[in-house]
């Protein structure tokens, strides 16, 4: 069943894609802003599982801690860095000196460990599972599973916990939630660091299915994430996860079917369909001028 | 005479300058655009398409290109109208993405093996008369009556709507324009680069415009050069530590947003200078 294959191959590259977009989509939501050095906290999270494993010699498990520790630090620092005082600065401001931030991060990585694709170790079990006629293996479980987990997780913190509904209502409204005595300063910082965590597992993951990372895969995935929420519309968490899968399915089956080379055409293409015909996304509800 | 050393940094100064105004255009109606490097790419390979191919006499081919990637801005700049701000810059980041992605798998454009044997056209006193040009006409048609019109825009576009402002129109024009100086950008690049590929004109390139620009200043006509020039003489003057000069950049553009966000040259700043006027002073009728 080589349909199915690409049903699952897609929903896993899916599944990194909405990890990546829903940091762009809490990040949008707070400060109306586009973190550029998003993408590069996903390679930075991917190169901490790298040395992790390879060099210190940790298991999975600590991987991904450190990389979620590690991410969530950074996030900060990048807000703090380039991001806290320039703020007011319009639309613009906060777009370029993210993507200073995102070019610094980038060349210290290739200092670091050239600018080649480099091996990510792998920890996991190969295994093929045969269900009735349909196989897949273990390590495509194991990304799907986990993904869905976190966005679970995600969506419990977003609803249920008193910071998920303080960071939702200063999405909605950053004076009234002010007003009504929530720290808007501390929900951006936390937001931050929730956000670069979800980069930094799609790094993890990202290694752990496409067997390689390299230090400008940032921006291809960054930009991937940037389409998924214009698609699924901007600060929209349910339409983020939507598209991002969409994507992904889109994308894994124009490769099987069409051409590899079409791909990020068809990606984009759509994004710029959708910005003429239904600028709010296709979950999205008309509220905001655009 | 000048030694071929500086003639190139010239040449690139010159380019990146025109390339910076390409944003600066639409920029003077509030449209906001990260996709220029499909414009410049437009005008690159259409050129040399025409001067390798065709033979046809450069300077047709350059008027001919730039006109062609004007005609994909205003077909761009139509949908565009009816997005605004961070949605704009995104959309045009993805048309951007597929042009890229158009000239990476277009057999006649050489696809993923570039465009090659282009001749060396692009002479010091080309790119000055196209740079001439181009500032010439800006600087008139900012203190024309459309410029007033285009100020309103920039202001607040339903005010100038209102007030019997043709927005549709000039905003449209200006992204046309926009896009045409960005083609012309592409096609003297590729008759001094000589070799293209797609890229060179990717989400790389067109961020690079905008940082040219946005450095300079987007407010005055003079913040376009200022900021190319700079920005371009940085990584020659940096030889010295050519290692990190990236990093040196990218921390550059931080430190600027943090302490200077409207650009080194703004619109008033020579005036102020120049009468001595303090910052409060200005526009105050008395």
């Amino acid at each position: 069943m080589i349909f199915f294959q690409q049903v699952i191959n897609g929903l896993m590259l899916g599944c990194t894609y909405v990890l990546v977009a829903l940091g762009y989509t809490l990040i949008f939501g707070l400060l109306r802003m586009i973190h550029m050095a998003h993408g590069e906290v996903l390679m930075i999270g991917g190169y901490v599982a790298l040395v992790i494993i390879a060099y210190l010699h940790g298991n999975l498990f600590l991987a991904m801690l450190g990389a979620i520790a590690v991410t969530a630090l950074l996030g900060i620092t990048i807000y703090a860095a380039s991001i806290r005082y320039v703020e007011k600065g319009g639309h613009l401001s906060p777009l370029v000196s993210t993507i200073g931030i995102a070019i610094v991060l980038q060349e210290i990585f290739t200092k670091l460990f050239t600018g080649e694709k480099i091996a990510f170790p792998q920890t996991l079990v190969f295994k093929n599972i045969q269900v009735g006629g349909l196989s897949f293996n273990t390590v495509q479980i194991f990304i799907i599973v986990l993904s869905f987990a976190v966005m679970f997780v995600l969506y419990r913190i977003l609803k249920g916990t008193m910071i998920g509904k303080s960071i939702r209502a200063v999405s909605e409204n950053t004076e009234t939630a002010r007003l009504l005595g929530i720290r808007v300063s501390w929900i951006v910082v936390i937001t931050f660091a929730l956000a670069s965590v979800l980069a930094g597992i799609a790094g993890v993951l990202v290694g752990i299915a496409y067997h390689s990372i390299y230090p400008l895969m940032g921006i291809e995935i960054g930009l991937k994430g940037l389409a998924i929420i214009i698609i699924g519309g901007m600060g929209n968490v349910v339409g983020a996860m939507f598209s991002g899968l969409l994507v992904g399915l889109m994308e894994v089956f124009s490769v099987a079917y069409i051409s590899s080379s079409y791909k990020d055409a068809f990606t984009f293409g759509l994004m710029v369909l959708i910005l003429i015909w239904k600028p709010e996304g296709l979950f999205g509800s008309v509220t905001e001028k655009r | 005479m000048i030694s071929p050393y500086t003639e190139s940094i010239l040449i690139f100064i010159g380019i990146n300058t025109i390339l910076a105004y390409s944003f600066y255009i639409p920029m003077t109606t509030n449209q906001i655009s990260g996709g220029q490097g499909a414009f410049m790419g437009i005008g690159a390979y259409f050129s040399a398409a025409m001067t390798v191919n065709y033979h046809i006499p450069f300077p047709v081919a350059l008027v001919v290109s730039g006109l062609m990637a004007g005609g994909v801005g205003v077909l761009v700049g139509f949908p565009a109208l009816r997005i605004r701000g961070l949605y704009l810059v995104i959309m045009t980041l993805g048309f951007a993405e597929v042009v890229r992605v158009f000239f990476l798998t277009s057999e006649y454009f050489g696809a993923a093996y570039g465009f090659s044997k282009i001749q060396e056209l692009t002479t010091m006193t080309n790119v000055a008369v196209v740079l001439g040009l181009i500032i010439f006409v800006v600087y008139r048609l900012e203190r024309s009556y459309l410029g007033r019109a285009l100020e309103a825009i920039k202001e607040n576009d339903l005010a100038a709507e209102t007030l019997g402002v043709n927005i549709t129109k000039l905003k449209v024009l200006m992204f046309g324009f926009g896009a045409m100086v960005a083609g012309l950008g592409g096609a003297l690049y590729a008759h001094y680069a000589l070799f293209i590929d797609s890229n060179n004109f990717g989400f790389h390139r067109s961020i690079e415009m905008v940082i040219f620009a946005i450095f300079g200043g987007v407010t005055s006509i003079w913040g376009p050069p200022v900021g190319a020039a700079i920005l371009t003489l940085f990584p020659e003057v940096l030889r010295f530590i050519q290692e990190w000069r990236m990093v040196f950049y990218g921390l550059l553009m931080i430190l600027m947003m943090t302490f200077r966000p409207q650009g080194l040259v703004t619109k008033h700043m020579f005036k102020d200078v120049l009468s001595r006027r303090g910052r409060q002073e200005v526009g105050d009728p008395a």
